[in-house]
């Protein structure tokens, strides 16, 4: 089980307030992404739910337990750092082994975990090495070994990835989603990247100086947010957001286009651009543009599109797919 | 070319290495050479070449028992050593994993009392022992070498502490170890390096410590630097005897270095490599 409750949560550090106060029901099984720019408060939240730090005030409870003032090794949660954290001078053997032996079992037993936890992470010919023998990927395999053997109520990850290469995050990212499915524990995992976001989560919660913004299923964020800053965070690359004459003839102060919802034609539509700088990704071509009276616009457009710095192309944003803001900020 | 020149550096800088370090070590070479001169040949000028004689050795033992101002060093110099620990360890141990406002002013502080010249508070010190029945006592100059280097060993072992990475418990924490555990299987084992490179150096500075050692003691608790101290007779300058006295005195600690360079070096740094 690994049903987890915070209620009016906040944290200081001496005056300043880090979160103000943050109310968040996270279910059993559930894949939920904290996400958010740096600084944030992601980090911070997460080690409230450790028990890494001290809550300022509110109650967190796991299964319906208050653990607020508990110790972190009594809230059978298990963590995976940045860093690794890895123990400099034990094998990989003994570092996946360590909560097993803080927890008493015998050695047969804990044998038996460290060999199979080693097997699903394909680690078992590097169990006699020191971390510091390892690359960066198979340190980070440890780290989740060590996470895994103890059966724990909810695994923690804080930015796991980030210090890998492109190619080894996308790996790893699947290996993190398909042992979800395997384990079917809570995880809670904080990330910078919004495409880690997307592609992992059951669930998003958004931050931004300590408040959420938003929660909800990725699709969710993505079709409706509800508000600027959820909108222009979630989805690659980011929204249009367009102010002033354009925005007041849909009656709203803002108005979003995602570079996807726009609609290309070389000779009418809504509004007139010039092309600048086009990305070819092969699949895809995102095209920066500078349209005429609304300002510079992304545009996501076909593979195969031929056209070339400078060209004059139109725009129409499909109707359906615009995202009305209020003068406050919020999706009207 | 370029192949040549870097090799051509690379012997320059060997050299010079050599060089500097022969004339660190020449002090304490001569003096061992002079040691097995005999007193006419010590004065009559300089030479590298002794005729290998042992009589000051002989002389040196004969007058006083070397073997009681060794054990006196060996005492005071591990048992301060020792002490120091028992104080620094949980002292640099807070310090560095639950630091404060004030936890850089403290260290501060404590390294300001190594700035005070030990003979300004001679005196004061002096009588304390004199009325707390302490001078000439083992225990007393063990106590008084511990205080002395004391601030030295916390700054020393504050460093190596700040080195281990707070995540590292933060991560035995969050894998049920309890204080105790955490202590055992985390710290203790990622302090042991640190631990035992700055016990070395404090013993090598106390063995070495002549100024309260020769003033706080007459007899019974003399070191070995008291030993040297009393072959420099103001009656007349007897080189040989002094330096044989020198070299007994230092042989110990020069074998003890040599077989724990490594630590040594890593403790002489500060904690400055990895
Ligand atoms: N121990 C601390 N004392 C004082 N301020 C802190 C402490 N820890 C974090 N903060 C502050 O709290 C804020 C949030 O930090 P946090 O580490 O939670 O951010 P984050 O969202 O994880 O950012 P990042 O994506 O860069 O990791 C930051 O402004 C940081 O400076
Ligand atoms: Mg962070």
């Amino acid at each position: 089980m690994g049903n987890i409750n915070l209620k009016k949560v906040s944290k200081s550090f001496g005056a300043t307030t880090i979160i103000p106060e943050i109310d968040l029901e996270i279910e059993d099984g559930e894949f939920v992404v904290f996400v958010g720019p740096s600084g944030c408060g992601k980090s911070t939240l997460l080690r409230l739910i450790a028990g890494l730090e001290d809550t300022s005030a509110g109650t967190i409870s796991i299964d319906g337990r208050d653990v607020t003032g508990e110790a972190p090794a009594k809230r059978r949660l298990a963590m995976v750092f940045q860093s690794y954290a890895l123990y400099p001078h034990m094998t990989v053997y003994k570092n996946i082994a360590f909560p097993l032996k803080m927890a008493g079992e015998d050695a047969a037993v804990i044998d038996k975990k460290v060999k199979d936890a080693a097997r699903v992470l394909n680690l078992t010919n590097y169990l006699e090495r020191r971390p510091g023998q390892l690359s960066g990927g198979q340190r980070q395999r440890v780290a989740i070994g060590r996470a895994i053997v103890r059966q724990p109520s909810a695994f923690l990850f804080d930015e796991p990835l980030s210090n890998l290469d492109a190619a080894l995050r996308g790996t790893m990212r699947l290996e993190i989603s398909e042992l979800h499915h395997q384990l079917k524990t809570t995880m809670i995992y904080v990330t910078h990247d919004q495409v880690e976001a997307m592609t992992m989560a059951d669930k998003i919660v958004v931050l931004n100086a300590g408040n959420i913004e938003q929660v909800g299923s990725p699709m969710e964020l993505y079709k409706t947010p509800k508000n600027i800053f959820v909108a222009g965070f979630i989805g690659s690359p980011k929204m249009n957001l367009i102010d002033g004459a354009p925005a007041a003839k849909h009656g709203a102060t803002t108005i979003g286009v995602r570079p996807e919802h726009l609609g290309i034609s070389t000779t009418a539509g809504e509004w007139k651009a010039t092309v600048g700088v086009a990305e070819h990704l092969g699949s895809d071509t995102f095209l920066h543009v500078q349209a005429e009276g609304v300002g510079p616009l992304t545009v996501r457009a076909d593979g195969e599109l031929g056209v070339r710095h400078g060209d004059t192309i139109y725009l129409t944003p499909s109707p359906a797919k615009v995202h009305r803001f209020g003068s406050d900020g919020r999706a009207m | 070319m370029a192949r040549a020149v870097s090799t051509r550096r690379k012997i320059g800088f060997t050299v010079a290495a050599w060089v500097v370090a022969l004339l660190i070590f020449f002090p304490i070479l001569y003096t061992i050479i002079t040691s097995f001169k005999s007193e006419t040949e010590a004065i009559a000028g300089f030479s590298l070449v002794p005729s290998g004689t042992l009589e000051s050795y002989a002389e040196v033992q004969a007058q006083s028992n070397y073997f009681k101002f060794f054990l006196n060093s060996v005492i005071i110099a591990v048992g301060s050593t020792i002490l120091a620990l028992v104080v620094a360890v949980p002292a640099a141990w807070s310090m560095a994993f639950s630091p404060t406002k004030r936890t850089k002013d403290i260290l501060m502080w404590m390294l300001s009392t190594k700035m005070m010249p030990a003979v300004a508070v001679l005196v004061p010190i002096y009588l304390i022992f004199r009325d707390a029945n302490l001078l000439d006592t083992r225990i007393g100059l063990t106590v008084m070498l511990m205080l002395i280097n004391l601030p030295i060993v916390v700054w020393m072992l504050y460093t190596y502490f700040r080195e281990i990475p707070g995540e590292i418990l933060e991560a035995a924490r969050m894998d049920g170890a309890t204080l105790w555990g955490e202590i055992v299987y985390v710290l203790t084992p990622m302090a042991v390096p640190g631990i035992a490179s700055t016990m070395l150096l404090n013993i090598i500075l106390a063995w070495n410590e002549a100024f309260w050692t020769i003033r706080l003691t007459t007899t019974n608790a003399a070191p070995l630097t008291a030993f040297i101290a009393s072959f420099s007779s103001p009656q007349g300058l007897f080189w040989a005897k002094l330096s044989a006295a020198s070299t007994l005195a230092i042989a110990p600690i020069l074998i003890m270095g040599w077989f724990s360079q490594r630590q040594l070096v890593r403790g002489l740094t500060f904690g400055a490599v990895k």
